[in-house]
């Protein structure tokens, strides 16, 4: 049998507020345990949440980004369970009045665009953290990212297959990052992705039953972990058996998934608005601030270099995919006043090659564009080759020295007088009597070889056009 | 409505609490009659009325994001009953 995919993604994005969503403590990750951890926190008694409104803020924001309904009233509500990183014995969410409601995104697999359905996303707080081991028999409880701001964002189940599951996630990440709400930071787990599975035979309406995968935090683990729980659930249908709907963890490490929790002890999360928190208006003056700050969007400016700049859409995607990235191009060419082709060739190709070499994102980039600028610009002007600018651009990389800098101490200007480049190629028809009656016998290979030659003896700096030309002239006689 | 003393046990379990059996009988009645006073207020035409989240009708004042919290880590582990390398102790859980 033919068997369909579906899935939905419930992602959740650490929002980068500087104090929690419901107490005035810091959210900095790396702290020391429980110094970040308020009576709020706590959940002592006698103290009460009061809400953030950055991160109502931030959530209206994305909402904005995704064209979705924006709720006028939002209801915090408590979902009830018991755990020691959650020292309440609830988390405060939202169930019946998401803050963020429909809205869509679009995706890009294999050529062909898709739109994502988004049913909502809604505030809610992070819980702490569980050290289980070497506590002797007990466990630790790190209350630091207790009540770090999240904001869960759930998909309708429109995806069909793990590539299209890893484009939206891709998507949602950018986004984020692209709005400046969360630094989607995956080691650290400020995003994370439960991934919502089912099986149905090809042409059939009705949904399969799902199996949920709990807290992916890579790309990588999301597509194998779809790819494994697809081959687990055809075979049990294939068998003739049915799916159990549970929650499944996914072990990277055997590549497998298991069951969490069986059904008997279901969750019984007893959800119900929380009376320490009044409902919440967004009111017209904040949407249409929030309206206003709300940047250039991938897509847009992915439009805009390929119109303005004449980009390939593959190079515009590339570089509008990081707004830190895109913003280094823009400023590139701003102040190189080069061609955009070249920048972005720069841009694309040197300095993220340099960067992904080193492990470093663009905001840490050794060379900033100023600097970059100079070189690109002495390119431009012909004082160096492309080629002598790769190894002054690496000379920039370990140093904080201008490209001019470089050139001059160095000693790497490039040698455009056309009489000294022909004192050099006088020398070398003269040592290499061999080649030069190979070449006037008609093999025209051998001009390549005083091409080279000339540049060796002018350890680069020759320009490469003057050297051809000067070559061709003398080798005619 | 009225409740068995299996539902008394389950929701006993759902808020972790501790009941003496001799209880169970007593807390079932006390339960029902709560319930059927809700059952009773159920019986109030609503049907023009938007269900309330909040008992006042008011909106939820919002909280400029500005550290003001420090670090209390002393003054909070000293009432707790263990605590080791800044963490608090609790018995192991798996999930």
């Amino acid at each position: 049998m033919q068997w369909e995919t579906v899935i939905g993604l419930e992602i959740h994005a650490q929002l980068s507020t500087k104090t929690k969503i419901f107490s005035a403590a810091s959210t900095a990750y790396g702290a020391e345990p429980n110094t970040q951890a308020c009576a709020v926190d706590l959940g002592l008694p006698g103290v009460l949440p009061v809400l953030n409104q950055e991160a109502v803020r931030m959530a209206v924001k994305f909402g904005m980004a995704i064209e979705a309904e924006i709720a006028d009233y939002s209801v915090f509500a408590r979902k009830n369970y018991f755990y020691p990183d959650l020292p309440k014995g609830y988390q405060i969410s939202q169930m019946d009045h998401p803050i963020v409601g429909v809205g869509h995104l679009d995706i890009e697999v294999e050529g062909q665009t898709k739109r994502i359905g988004v049913t909502r996303a809604h505030l809610e707080e992070d819980a702490g953290k569980s050290l289980h081991e070497s506590f002797h028999g007990s466990t630790g409880v790190d209350l630091n990212r207790a009540g770090t701001p999240l904001l869960e964002i759930v998909s309708e189940p429109d995806m069909r297959s793990a590539k299209e599951a890893v484009a939206y996630m891709r998507k949602i990440h950018e986004l984020v990052q692209y709005l400046d709400i969360s630094d989607g930071n995956m080691q650290e787990g400020s995003f994370r992705c439960d991934v919502n599975i089912s099986l149905r035979p090809k042409g059939q309406e009705e949904y399969g039953t799902r199996a949920e995968l709990k807290n992916i935090n890579s790309f990588k683990f999301v597509e194998k972990a779809i790819y494994t729980e697809v081959e687990r659930q055809k075979e049990i249908l294939e068998a003739g058996g049915s799916i159990t709907q549970e929650t499944r963890l996914y072990d990277a490490d055997k590549d497998e998934t298991r069951s969490m929790r069986s059904k008997e002890e279901a969750n019984d999360y007893r959800y119900f608005p929380d009376p320490d928190l009044l409902p919440v208006f967004i009111s017209p003056e904040l949407r249409a601030q929030v309206k206003a700050d709300l940047p250039e969007l991938p897509e847009a400016k992915k439009q805009r270099f390929v119109t303005d700049y004449k980009l390939e859409a593959e190079t515009a995607n590339n570089l509008a995919s990081s707004r830190p990235l895109a913003d280094y191009f823009e400023a590139l060419v701003k102040s190189s006043g080069c061609a955009a082709k070249i920048c972005s060739n720069w841009v694309c190709v040197e300095l993220s090659g340099a960067l992904n070499k080193q492990n470093l994102s663009i905001s840490q980039s050794p060379i900033d564009s100023d600097r970059l600028a100079q070189l690109l610009q002495r390119i431009a002007d012909n004082t160096i080759s492309g080629k002598i600018a790769k190894q002054v651009f690496e000379a920039m990389w370990s140093s904080q020295d201008s490209a001019d800098t470089i050139i001059e101490a160095q000693g790497l200007k490039q040698i455009t007088d056309s009489g000294a480049i022909e004192a050099i190629i006088d020398k070398i028809i003269a040592n290499n009597p061999g080649q030069v009656e190979q070449y006037l016998s008609g093999k025209d290979k051998v001009f390549g070889f005083f091409v080279g030659q000339t540049m060796k003896a002018s350890q680069g700096k020759a320009n490469p056009g003057e050297v051809n030309k000067i070559l061709q002239d003398k080798l005619r006689l | 409505m009225s409740l068995t003393t299996d539902d008394v046990n389950k929701i006993a379990y759902l808020a972790r609490l501790g009941i003496n059996a001799q209880d169970t009988e007593s807390y079932t009645a006390n339960l029902s009659n709560m319930l059927n006073l809700v059952a009773e207020m159920s019986s109030v035409n609503t049907d023009n009325v938007a269900p309330m989240a909040h008992p006042f009708d008011t909106t939820q004042r919002l909280r400029p994001d500005q550290i003001t919290e420090g670090n209390q880590r002393d003054n909070f582990q000293a009432i707790a009953p263990q605590v080791e390398e800044g963490l608090y102790l609790v018995p192991k859980v798996l999930d």
